[in-house]
């Protein structure tokens, strides 16, 4: 029972720095992104290459995929995205669906259609037992790091400088333009800064979510819930959201293996049936 | 795609007759037949004698036709941007294929029963995309299907899982005229369905309440102020956009005799998207001109490359974005405006 509600959290943890780009793109810029899945993508193809191919230790591959994703993000902002913040909301999903397309097609291509597989180093792998609870290793590492990102991006958003430009910025772009703050910069280094985290969730995830072509697929739907039951405008209200989704899925497949996959879909309706807009509203947006 | 006259502003002394008189015109001419509705027609029919051995594909053509012209109600009316509604192309392949196992093999029935089945479906749902934004709605639609097809995947006892439904064929359509082998009836069969179907989605979107739909995609907030209620609205248009969507559904199953769980996959609901954004949304044809050139594309990329097509579809999609997509559908209007002469003004 415990067992499954920690794992559950690693999970949500887990979706949270997935989705946690996605929610600064959508909530601040306003932009439905919805290849989001692609940069969490080649983080993970990122680890991989790395490991199997070249043998460099998986504590390194984690920034490696960060900063690759990161700097695939700040391309293709600076060179796409930026000219689709004013579009139309359809617009955006056919421009992000079709980077979907491209990125699944790209990497069936460079790197076949299999699943791909990872060997932890031997001190995450296997399972430790805490009071009679079964932990796996790797789950404990991810939930910190993720804790811990949590926790940073949250202080980051309130208490730095880049943090208020970029409220400014979203809150009122002619206002904050006006002030002196480089718009089109702040919003370049987010996104690249999402695109970030969703390519390090990527190749943490690579473990327990697994990896393959269709990835971004895959999870697209578990990020626009995440995104949309814990509203825009916060980060805990996605990180809340993103453990509730996690403990659920996670439950729902152990506890009911028949319905199990159809317990987001439930959680999904219910949520918009009783908060229509988020779990977590600023009222009146 | 007519262009209003400026003439329609209402003066301020005129009277509340005239301005009706001059609204019902003005019905009348957005609702007129254009020329290039009858020239569809015609090269519909003249495929038939011209192409018969593309049978096949023109088929296609015509069922992904008939599916994009539902959505185009939805998205181009409505203005829903839907990411789902494969489910009900899906769930209507599928009634169909199962009235067709157990039941009645007579096509026009399954088409009746599949398109009241998708639209229940739709009217359920319907509930659903009335709350929240662009973004709550995207993620219902997606939702919805993902849905569906994880109860397809999942119903393996009804609807056979992974393999699909097979083993049926279906009867003479009214009991007259039999599918042969070619697909030269199957074809006829399509485009009458589909000619049906648009004629009655027409008659929908030009009416006062398609017109009453684009006023709530444009300002939901002002169409409500002049007393239209959008929510009633809404659920009509998605109900009536899921009928027809079931009833493509089981043109696929009747025409093929065959139901994989291919027929609700997400990339059904970009496709029939990027259709849309070919032919252009909000005037109905779009997805039928859509569907032509779509179908063509594909087919010529998937000889060339069987395996990677789908990338070549997402740069397709990048493309047509970045060039602006109502640049595209602009064509239509160097059409001739209209078939008939001028008779009113």
């Amino acid at each position: 029972m415990l067992t499954i509600l920690f794992d559950g959290i690693a999970y949500g943890m887990l979706l949270f720095i997935l989705a946690c780009g996605l929610t600064v793109t959508l909530g601040l810029m306003n932009f439905i992104n919805l290849a989001h899945g692609a940069f969490a993508m080649a983080g993970g193809y990122v680890t991989v290459v790395m490991m199997n191919r070249y043998g460099i230790s998986f504590y390194w591959c984690l920034p490696a995929a960060f900063l690759v994703s990161a700097l695939i993000g700040l391309l293709l902002e600076r060179t796409l995205y930026q000219w689709l913040y004013q579009a139309s909301h359809l617009d955006q999903v056919l421009f992000s669906i079709g980077i979907v397309f491209m990125a699944i097609a790209a990497t069936d291509y460079f790197m076949g259609g299999q699943q791909q597989l990872i060997n932890l180093p031997p001190e995450l792998s296997g399972r430790m037992d805490v009071f009679g609870v079964g932990i796996g290793r790797y789950r404990l590492f991810t939930i910190i790091i993720c804790a811990v990102l949590a926790v940073a991006l949250q202080l980051i958003l309130s208490k730095t400088r880049f943090g208020s430009r970029l409220r400014a910025a979203v809150d009122d772009r002619r206002v904050a333009m006006g002030l002196g703050i480089n718009v089109p910069l702040v919003f370049a280094l987010t996104f690249a800064f999402g695109s970030g985290l969703a390519g390090l969730g990527g190749a943490m995830g690579a473990e327990i979510l697994g990896l393959d072509p269709n990835f971004p697929l895959k999870f697209m739907i578990y990020f626009l819930i995440v995104v949309s039951v814990g509203g825009t405008s916060t980060v805990s209200g996605p990180f809340l959201a993103a453990l509730l989704l996690g403990i659920a899925d996670v439950a729902g497949k152990y506890y009911v293996p028949a319905i199990g996959p159809f317990v987001i879909y439930a959680l999904m309706i219910v949520m918009l049936i009783v908060r229509p807009n988020g779990l977590f509203s600023r009222g009146g947006r | 795609m007519s262009v209003l006259p400026q003439e329609t502003t209402v003066s301020a002394n005129s009277s509340t007759a005239a301005a009706e008189t001059r609204a019902a015109k003005l019905m009348k001419r957005r609702s007129r037949i254009r020329f290039y509705e009858i020239i569809v027609w015609i090269a519909a029919i003249a495929a038939y004698f011209v192409l018969p051995s593309k049978m096949l594909i023109l088929t296609e053509i015509a069922i992904l036709a008939l599916f994009a012209v539902s959505l185009d109600l939805v998205l181009g009316f409505a203005g829903i941007v839907s990411l789902g509604h494969t489910a009900f192309f899906g769930l209507g392949a599928y009634v169909a294929g199962l009235l067709a196992l157990h039941f009645i093999a007579e096509p026009v029935t399954g088409l009746i029963v599949a398109g009241i089945v998708s639209g229940l479906l739709g009217l359920l749902t319907s509930f659903l995309i009335l709350r929240g934004s662009d973004l709550t709605r995207l993620m219902t639609t997606l939702g919805i299907g993902l849905m569906m097809a994880e109860i397809a995947n999942q119903m393996a006892w009804l609807t056979g899982g992974a393999d699909g439904l097979s083993g049926f064929s279906p009867g003479p359509i009214l009991g007259m005229f039999e599918f042969d082998l070619f697909g030269k009836t199957g074809y006829l069969y399509c485009v009458g369905v589909l000619f049906i179907g648009t004629m009655i989605m027409r008659r929908i979107a030009f009416s006062p309440f398609g017109l009453s739909l684009k006023a709530i995609k444009g300002n939901p907030m002002r169409s409500a102020m002049v007393a239209v209620p959008a929510r009633k609205r809404i659920v009509t248009a998605y109900t009536v956009a899921a009928i027809f969507a079931g009833m493509a559904g089981a043109l696929l199953t009747q025409t093929t005799s065959f139901v994989s769980p291919d027929v609700l996959a997400f990339h059904r609901s970009a496709d029939v998207l990027l259709v849309l954004v070919i032919g252009g949304t909000g005037y109905l044809y779009g997805g039928i001109f859509g569907a032509i050139l779509f179908t063509l594309v594909k087919d010529w990329l998937s000889v060339i490359t069987p395996q990677y097509w789908m990338f070549y579809i997402g740069l397709l999609l990048v493309i047509l974005v970045m060039i602006g997509r109502e640049r595209l559908s602009r064509w239509v209007e160097y059409l001739p405006e209209r078939f008939s002469k001028k008779e009113d003004r």
